[in-house]
């Protein structure tokens, strides 16, 4: 046989080679099934538009621009009922990245306790937490978020039992935490003015803890002898923050804050204010601790006077002049010129003017801490409120994703051979470092790529607020939102979009994480 | 010779090892105190056990299993443990457990799926155990149509006609596999679809109305029997008040099926009469509406058409339309009387854990091999296979499964041609199941990648091709490696089924919130979920143990 005989059948193409050549059978197989999938697409594409058709329906997705109409009661950022639907959406979006977040944290902590203490020497401990991962592994995470909202709604006081002199309950935490049946309110923290300072310090600790770091390595592969970081570096952190507290509530409490309020007739101050107007309504925003200041203030000289929260400062002078409330707090150097600017907005012959009342800002930051309220319905006032929707959910996913934790950590923990602990020890190594320095590093090689896909599955997971009415992505965007609007296929698409988005995104943290850890092989 | 001896002549009796080393107290000493952070942990953990203990103790053993509202079941509790005494309220499970069992499956028809789910174990046991004998394998084969009979019942010929598409299917690869096997491969799964699409339901028809002609007469006896029997109970003094409206309503169903039975001819002599009607108009239109068939054509059509030629059409348009319906009556009829099974039970009855044990276990059933061949088209050469392939899965499992059960409840109708509308409890196992595949996909291809390549190339050198090599060589133990990855696929499949609570179907955490919103039980939550987690746990933890056993069973390392 010649060369040219064997490359012969290269020269006549037949069609039924197509099938039986395997050169050209996997194009054959390929071609045949895209073209099965497309038509299966434009079928799927070609329903949709004749059943949008018949429906009278078009796709856009201008109605995220319209106004939504509805409250959110958990928001990160600002949000009316006057918001749009595209703000509804990133509201719901935020509330899920917090539960998200949240919930990877504690799940994290609980998994890593749990799954070192399954392999504890002690039997009941050990014993215990195999309880705890079997159980939680093995039942469904609806029923505990609902076993949990349950306890949260059903077992926990309400308001009233904290009230009066048999009250048969009361806050914990030096009068600073309440648990009661609407929730958890704990104190809030209040920044004032400069509070930015404290983040530049922190950053530039974390800095010079690096330097200290590398200095320390360094001096340890010259000499042998590593020079301690710890104080130092407990100092650089603790000792500028302290000053800075100081120096800022130096500062902050020097600053004079005045009241506006919106009057039609001219008024002192606001005793006088309020026996004109019947009840100062003043407007708060929670996060300023001007506006607390003033808050307090109020309370200390016993004005009649009631509160409406806002998201910021910016936004409870929008609803000053917008009329909801009739006084506001503002700095004393430039209380007047607000007070004019204020004016111009104000409806009918109402007019903004500084009272004689001033109040100082402050310290650097301040607590915010709950009370109850003395007078009417008894409810929780002031402080954080986390929701019981927003604790069951979170408590809910972190204990059930913990159990799942618990075991990679286990796992991962297994997959490091004896071998290495007894190297470590033949080398001298104390069985803490031994931990740290030798076991660990490869452990979460083999505990990060599945710990990181948990993650994922929380997220995922934590649609279910749908089952406790937590306003999440899917309640805003994929609930009130659509059946509002009517626009199911855009908003179930754009929702299924985000978390796809979400998911992606953590997936690429992954494996640019496994490339950088994966044992550099031949 | 001295009697002095320095060696010491008798051993002395063996002492007891100090008390601190030996039995309890060594076991005590080494695996709870054994040093301060043990020790601190082991305190700690018996208070904790102490406290649950002591705070759930109680609320246990007061508890009562029968009454029929909460506030008897508290009346019992305070006679029984005096005033304030805390009690756990199981009635409510005595009471609603054939509710949190069945839904509102007919009361009658338990046995159905009680039997259906007796036969999955049989039909389970040949894969599940290799004891067991093989020919029960053909019994699992029928099984699904089977059990689809049980449940949802109707007649026995619907899930015969389903299964005869796989049997064409497997002639197919049968009797043209060895001549052209792409093309026996390609038919294998056109045929079955055709025949479900566009055959399968005349098929059915025919077959109702040909039963229904034959035993009409039988059917009518029955039912006036039927309606006969309930007036006697009705009448009757031992009836009790409350079965009353029960009956009545019984009785009326039957009736009106008895005259729908009695009135079969006349229908299909009206059939007859409308069919003729309508061809006969249509023969005498006129040429220019001739083809029209529908009001839209006609709406769309360019030319002008008169009056006169528009009034014939809509006539005849009309005796279309009539004739539709008389069919469609008469094909309802005919299923009623014409079928031989059990009384048909709508899926809006289903409910409780028969439901989730129907989408866990159809969906483990059908994800298995789906996501097997997802993992094969992920790894595989072919470049659009393998993209669509990863596409799907990445798409599938980067949504939670919640979406995926909204797109079934409130999408499935827009991708879907117009006026198409099927069981919701199918569209869930459909969506569950597509979920679940792409979770095992991922598993089985770990597997897959953990398999050596030699493993590959001694399947080559053998002259196996892919499917050969697959079945015969790769999967064996690609599956083997990823038996704890499929197995947790399953449970966490199985677990997602409460998902369905929030697409209105009965699951029991849907259910429970029912039998919450009575009055008898208003209140009442850590009985019911303790039940229904206790329930969830057995199930999910026997998978769990299964598994491992599976593992050790399969071990063939040393």
């Amino acid at each position: 046989m010649s060369m040219a005989d064997q490359s012969a059948p290269r020269d006549s193409f037949r069609l039924s080679m197509l099938l039986y050549d395997t050169r050209y059978r996997s194009l054959t197989i390929q071609v045949v099934f895209f073209i099965l999938f497309m038509a299966g697409f434009a079928w799927l594409i070609n329903n949709t538009i004749q059943n949008l058709e018949t429906l009278g329906k078009d796709f856009n997705f201008g109605f995220l621009s319209s106004r939504a109409g509805y409250d959110i009661n958990q928001r990160l950022i600002e949000y009316t009922n006057n918001s749009t639907h595209g703000r509804a959406m990133v509201v719901g979006l935020l509330n899920t990245l917090l539960v998200a977040f949240l919930g990877c944290i504690l799940a994290t902590i609980l998994g890593v306790i749990a799954g070192v203490l399954r392999l504890s020497k002690n039997w009941i401990v050990g014993r215990l937490m195999t309880v705890y991962v079997e159980a939680f592994r093995n039942i469904p995470v609806l029923l505990w978020i609902l076993i949990i909202f349950a306890i949260m709604t059903e077992s926990m006081p309400p308001p009233k039992d904290f009230r009066g002199d048999e009250a048969t309950a009361a806050m914990s935490l030096w009068e600073t935490v309440a648990v009661s049946n609407q929730g958890i309110f704990i104190p809030r923290l209040v920044p004032a003015s400069y509070f930015w300072v404290f983040f530049v310090l922190i950053i530039a600790a974390i800095f010079v803890i690096r330097y200290l770091r590398k200095r320390a390595i360094i001096i340890q592969e010259a000499t042998g002898v590593r020079p301690g970081t710890f104080w130092q570096s407990i100092g650089v952190v603790v000792i500028p923050l302290v000053a800075a507290y100081f120096a800022i509530s130096a500062i902050t409490t020097k600053n004079e804050l005045t009241f506006i309020v919106a009057t039609e007739q001219s008024v002192e101050n606001l005793v006088a204010f309020s026996e004109i107007a019947g009840r100062i309504n003043y407007c708060h925003a929670p996060n300023s601790a001007a506006s607390l200041s003033g808050l307090r203030y109020l309370e200390a000289n016993e004005l009649d006077y009631s509160r409406r929260e806002f998201h910021n400062t910016s936004a409870s002078i929008k609803e000053f002049i917008g009329g909801t409330c009739n006084a506001i707090v503002v700095d004393s150097a430039d209380a007047a010129v607000v007070a004019d600017s204020l004016s111009d907005g104000l409806r009918g012959n109402a007019t903004a003017v500084t009272v004689a009342d001033t109040v100082m800002e402050g310290r650097a930051f301040e607590f915010d801490v709950p009370e109850l309220t003395e007078k009417g319905i008894p409810r929780f006032e002031g402080g954080l409120h986390l929701r019981n929707s927003l604790i069951a959910l979170w408590l809910a996913l972190s204990v059930y994703t913990g159990a799942f934790i618990a075991e990679i950590v286990r796992a991962g923990i297994l997959a490091i051979s004896k071998g290495q602990t007894e190297a470590a020890s033949a080398l001298g190594i104390r069985p803490s470092r031994t931990m740290r320095l030798v076991i660990l590093p490869q452990a979460l090689r083999v505990i990060v790529p599945p710990l990181i896909s948990q993650y994922l599955n929380l997220t995922k997971n934590s649609s279910l607020a749908i089952a406790v009415g937590y306003m999440d992505l899917r309640s805003t965007l994929g609930g009130i939102s659509l059946n509002q609007t009517g626009r199911e296929l855009e908003c179930m698409l754009l929702m299924m979009l985000i978390y796809l988005v979400i998911s992606l995104a953590i997936s690429v943290v992954m494996n640019i994480y496994n490339t950088r850890t994966q044992l550099k092989e031949r | 010779m001295s009697r002095l001896s320095y060696v010491r002549r008798e051993m002395l009796p063996q002492q007891e090892p100090p008390v601190t080393e030996v039995g309890i107290i060594k076991w005590v000493r080494e695996n709870l105190f054994s040093g301060v952070l043990n020790s601190i942990l082991t305190v700690l953990s018996v208070l904790f056990i102490g406290w649950v203990i002591l705070h759930i103790w109680e609320w246990f053993y007061h508890s009562v299993w029968y009454a029929g509202s909460l506030s008897e079941c508290r009346e019992i509790i305070a006679d029984t443990y005096g005033e304030g005494a805390e009690g756990a309220c199981f009635a409510v499970i005595t009471e609603r457990w054939n509710q949190l069992l069945f839904g509102f499956y007919p009361s009658e028809l338990y046995w159905r799926p009680v039997l259906a789910f007796v036969l999955m174990f049989v039909a389970l046991a040949p894969i599940l155990f290799t004891g067991a004998p093989r020919k029960l394998m053909y019994f699992t084969l029928i099984y699904p149509a089977l059990a689809y009979w049980l449940l949802w019942g109707g007649t026995v010929f619907t899930p015969i006609l389903i299964m005869f598409g796989f049997v064409l299917g497997y002639l197919v690869v049968k009797f043209l596999g060895r001549i052209a096997p792409l093309i026996a491969t390609i038919l294998a799964i056109l045929v079955p679809i055709v025949w479900w699409l566009m055959l399968m339901g005349p098929t059915l028809n025919v077959i109702n109305g040909v039963i229904a002609t034959m035993q009409q007469e039988s059917y009518i006896e029955k039912q006036a029997d039927v309606v006969e029997n309930y007036q006697t109970l009705l009448d009757s003094p031992d009836t009790a008040e409350s079965d009353i409206s029960r009956y009545e309503s019984k009785q009326r169903e039957a009736q009106a099926s008895l005259e729908r039975a009695i009135a079969l001819p006349q229908i299909r002599e009206d059939l007859e009469v409308a069919t003729a009607e309508a061809e006969r108009l249509r023969a005498a239109l006129p040429d220019l509406v001739k083809d029209v068939t529908s009001r839209e054509e006609l709406d769309e059509m360019t030319v002008d058409i008169p009056d006169e030629d528009r009034a014939l059409l809509e006539e005849a348009l009309t005796a279309e339309d009539l004739v539709l319906q008389v069919t469609s009556a008469k094909q309802s009829v005919e299923a009623d009387v014409g079928r031989i099974g059990f009384v048909p039970v709508p899926s809006d009855d289903f409910g409780g854990f028969m439901l989730a044990f129907i989408i866990g276990i159809t969906g483990i059933a059908f994800s298995l091999p789906l996501g097997i061949l997802l993992a094969l088209g992920r790894q595989s050469n072919l470049f659009l296979i393998r993209t669509i392939c990863v596409g799907f899965i990445e798409f599938i499992r980067g949504v939670p499964l919640i979406t995926l059960l909204f797109t079934a409840s409130l999408l499935l109708n827009y991708f879907l041609p117009p006026g198409t509308n099927f069981d919701i409890i199918l569209r869930v196992i459909i969506m569950v199941t597509l979920f679940s595949a792409a979770y095992i996909a991922e598993v089985v291809r770990g597997g897959l990648a953990a398999l050596p390549r030699g493993q590959y190339e001694a399947a080559d050198a053998l002259g196996l091709d892919y499917w050969k090599a697959q079945r015969l060589i790769i999967m064996p133990q690609a599956l083997k490696i990823s038996i704890p990855g499929i197995v947790s696929s399953f449970i966490g499949l199985f677990k997602d089924t409460t998902l369905v609570v929030f697409i209105g179907l009965l699951d029991p955490i849907g259910l429970s919130n029912s039998i919450r919103a009575t009055t008898e039980w208003n209140g009442i939550y850590w009985e019911l979920f303790i039940f229904i987690g206790l329930l969830f746990w057995i199930v999910c933890f026997g998978m769990s143990r299964y598994s491992m056993y599976l593992e050790r069973k399969l071990k063939t390392g040393h």
